[in-house]
C-alpha cells in the first residue's frame, strides 16, 4: 500500500508538472463573491501537494450535501459540504469552514498527509 | 447515581478503570458503532436539509442522549465508571494531566500525528482505528497546531450570557447560545476544541478519539450552566419547523426520546460541581 501510494504520488507530480506549464481552463463565470448560495462554484483542477485535487458540478442525480457539488482527490471523492453562509468543510475537515472548495480541498490534502482517501458510500 | 467528574480531578484508580472499560467497549466492537453512528449524522446533517445531530437546535439533547448511551455501555463493563468532563477553558495545554500516559496519552508525533504513548497508541495494539475517512488505522494528534488557543474562560462566559436557546434559520447561520457553544458563529467554543486537537477528532469520525466524550460531557455541562443561568430561556423551536426537531418530537437514531425529556440531566446523572 504504501509502494502504491508513492507510485500514485510520483505520478501526479508529473501530471501537476504539466499542469503547471498549462493551467486548466477556469471556468467563465468566476467568483466574484456576489453569488447566490446555491451557485455552484467554478470547477477546478490542479496537483497541489503532489496530489491531484479536482472539483466540478455533480452531473448526475439524487441529493448531495455538496449543494450539487463533487470533489476528488486522486479521484476518490471527498465528501464535501456547504454552510449556509457560503463557507465549505470536508469529511476530513468537519470543524474548521474554509471559504471554497478547492480550500477545502487542500485542507484535505494537508490533513491526509499522503494517505489515500476511503471512498465514502454513494448518497 | 453517576457523578460525572472533572477530568483533572480523577484519581489514578478512577482513570485506571475508565480507560480500561473504553478499551473492552473497543475490543468487542461496541466502541466503533458510535463512530459510525456519529459520522453518519456528521454527513447527513445539512444547513438546507433534516438534521438532527449537528448544525440544528438538536446539536444539544442529541449529544446528550449519545453520550448516555456511551455511559451505558461503559458501566455494562465496570458499574463504578462515569464519563468524565474536559474544561477546556482551564486545562488549556499539550501538557495537562489529561494527555499524560497513564490517561490518554499525548500528541502526535511530527512526522504523520501518530500517538506514540497512552492506552490509545497504535503500538498499544488495543485501539485500531478501523471507522475511518482515510487509509490511515492508527490514533493521531496534532495538539495545538490547526488552531492555537483553546477557548478562554471570558469566551465561554460571554457564550452563556447569551438568553436565546436558538434562533431562526436553526442551523450553522443562527444566532443564540446554541450556535456560539456549537461554533458555526462568534468567538467558536465546540468546533474549535475540535480543531485544536486535531487527528481524528477534525473529522466525521471525531469519536475515534476517546477525548471526544470528555470534550462533549463539558459541553453538555456548560448547556445545564446556560439552564442555571437563564431559568425563563428554554429549547425552541416549539413545534412545526420543518427538518428541525421540535421540543417535542422523537430524535433519530433513537425514535423514542424529545428534547423536552433530556432538558434535565439531574435525571440521568449530576456534576461534581457547578
Amino acid at each position: 500500500m504504501q509502494q502504491l501510494s508513492r507510485r500514485r504520488a510520483l505520478g501526479a507530480v508529473a501530471a501537476g508538472a504539466a499542469l503547471a506549464a498549462v493551467p486548466a481552463a477556469r471556468a467563465a463565470h468566476a467568483a466574484d463573491g456576489g453569488h447566490e448560495a446555491h451557485d455552484s462554484p467554478e470547477a477546478f483542477d490542479e496537483v497541489y501537494k503532489g496530489r491531484r485535487i479536482q472539483g466540478r458540478s455533480r452531473t448526475g442525480g439524487g441529493h448531495h450535501h455538496g449543494g450539487g457539488y463533487a470533489v476528488y482527490v486522486d479521484g476518490v471523492e471527498l465528501h464535501v459540504m456547504r454552510n449556509a453562509d457560503g463557507s465549505w468543510i470536508s469529511v476530513v475537515s468537519h470543524y474548521d469552514p474554509v471559504s471554497t472548495p478547492r480550500a477545502a480541498a487542500r485542507a484535505a490534502v494537508d490533513e491526509l498527509q499522503g494517505a489515500r482517501l476511503v471512498p465514502f458510500p454513494a448518497g | 447515581m453517576t457523578v460525572r467528574k472533572n477530568q483533572a480531578a480523577l484519581t489514578a484508580d478512577e482513570k485506571r478503570r475508565f480507560v480500561a472499560a473504553v478499551l473492552e467497549l473497543k475490543r468487542t466492537g461496541r466502541y466503533d458503532a458510535f463512530v459510525t453512528t456519529h459520522n453518519a449524522f456528521i454527513l447527513g446533517d445539512t444547513d438546507d436539509g433534516e438534521r438532527t445531530g449537528h448544525r440544528s437546535p438538536s446539536f444539544l439533547p442529541w449529544h446528550r442522549r449519545f453520550l448516555l448511551e456511551f455511559e451505558r455501555a461503559l458501566q455494562s463493563v465496570d458499574a463504578s465508571v462515569a464519563l468524565p468532563y474536559w474544561d477546556w477553558s482551564a486545562d488549556r495545554s499539550p501538557r495537562s494531566s489529561l494527555w499524560s500516559p497513564d490517561f490518554l496519552g499525548g500528541t502526535g508525533r511530527s512526522r504523520d500525528g501518530q500517538v506514540m504513548d497512552g492506552p490509545f497508541a497504535a503500538a498499544a495494539g488495543k485501539w485500531p482505528i478501523n471507522v475511518r475517512v482515510d487509509g490511515r488505522t492508527y490514533l493521531r494528534r496534532s495538539l495545538g497546531t490547526g488552531v492555537r488557543e483553546l477557548p478562554t474562560r471570558a469566551e465561554v462566559e460571554s457564550v452563556l450570557a447569551m438568553a436565546t436557546y436558538d434562533m431562526a434559520p436553526w442551523n450553522s447561520a443562527s444566532d443564540g447560545f446554541r450556535n456560539h457553544l456549537e461554533g458555526w458563529r462568534g468567538v467558536n467554543l465546540h468546533n474549535r476544541v475540535h480543531v485544536w486537537v486535531g487527528g481524528q477528532m477534525s473529522t466525521g469520525v471525531s469519536p475515534n478519539d476517546p477525548v471526544f466524550w470528555l470534550h462533549h460531557a463539558y459541553i453538555d455541562k456548560l448547556w445545564a450552566r446556560w439552564q442555571r443561568r437563564h431559568p425563563d430561556s428554554g429549547y425552541v423551536p416549539g413545534g412545526g419547523t420543518p427538518n428541525v426537531v421540535d421540543l417535542h418530537e422523537t430524535m433519530r437514531p433513537w425514535n423514542d426520546t424529545t428534547p423536552a425529556e433530556l432538558l434535565d440531566h439531574t435525571a440521568h446523572y449530576t456534576f461534581d460541581a457547578d
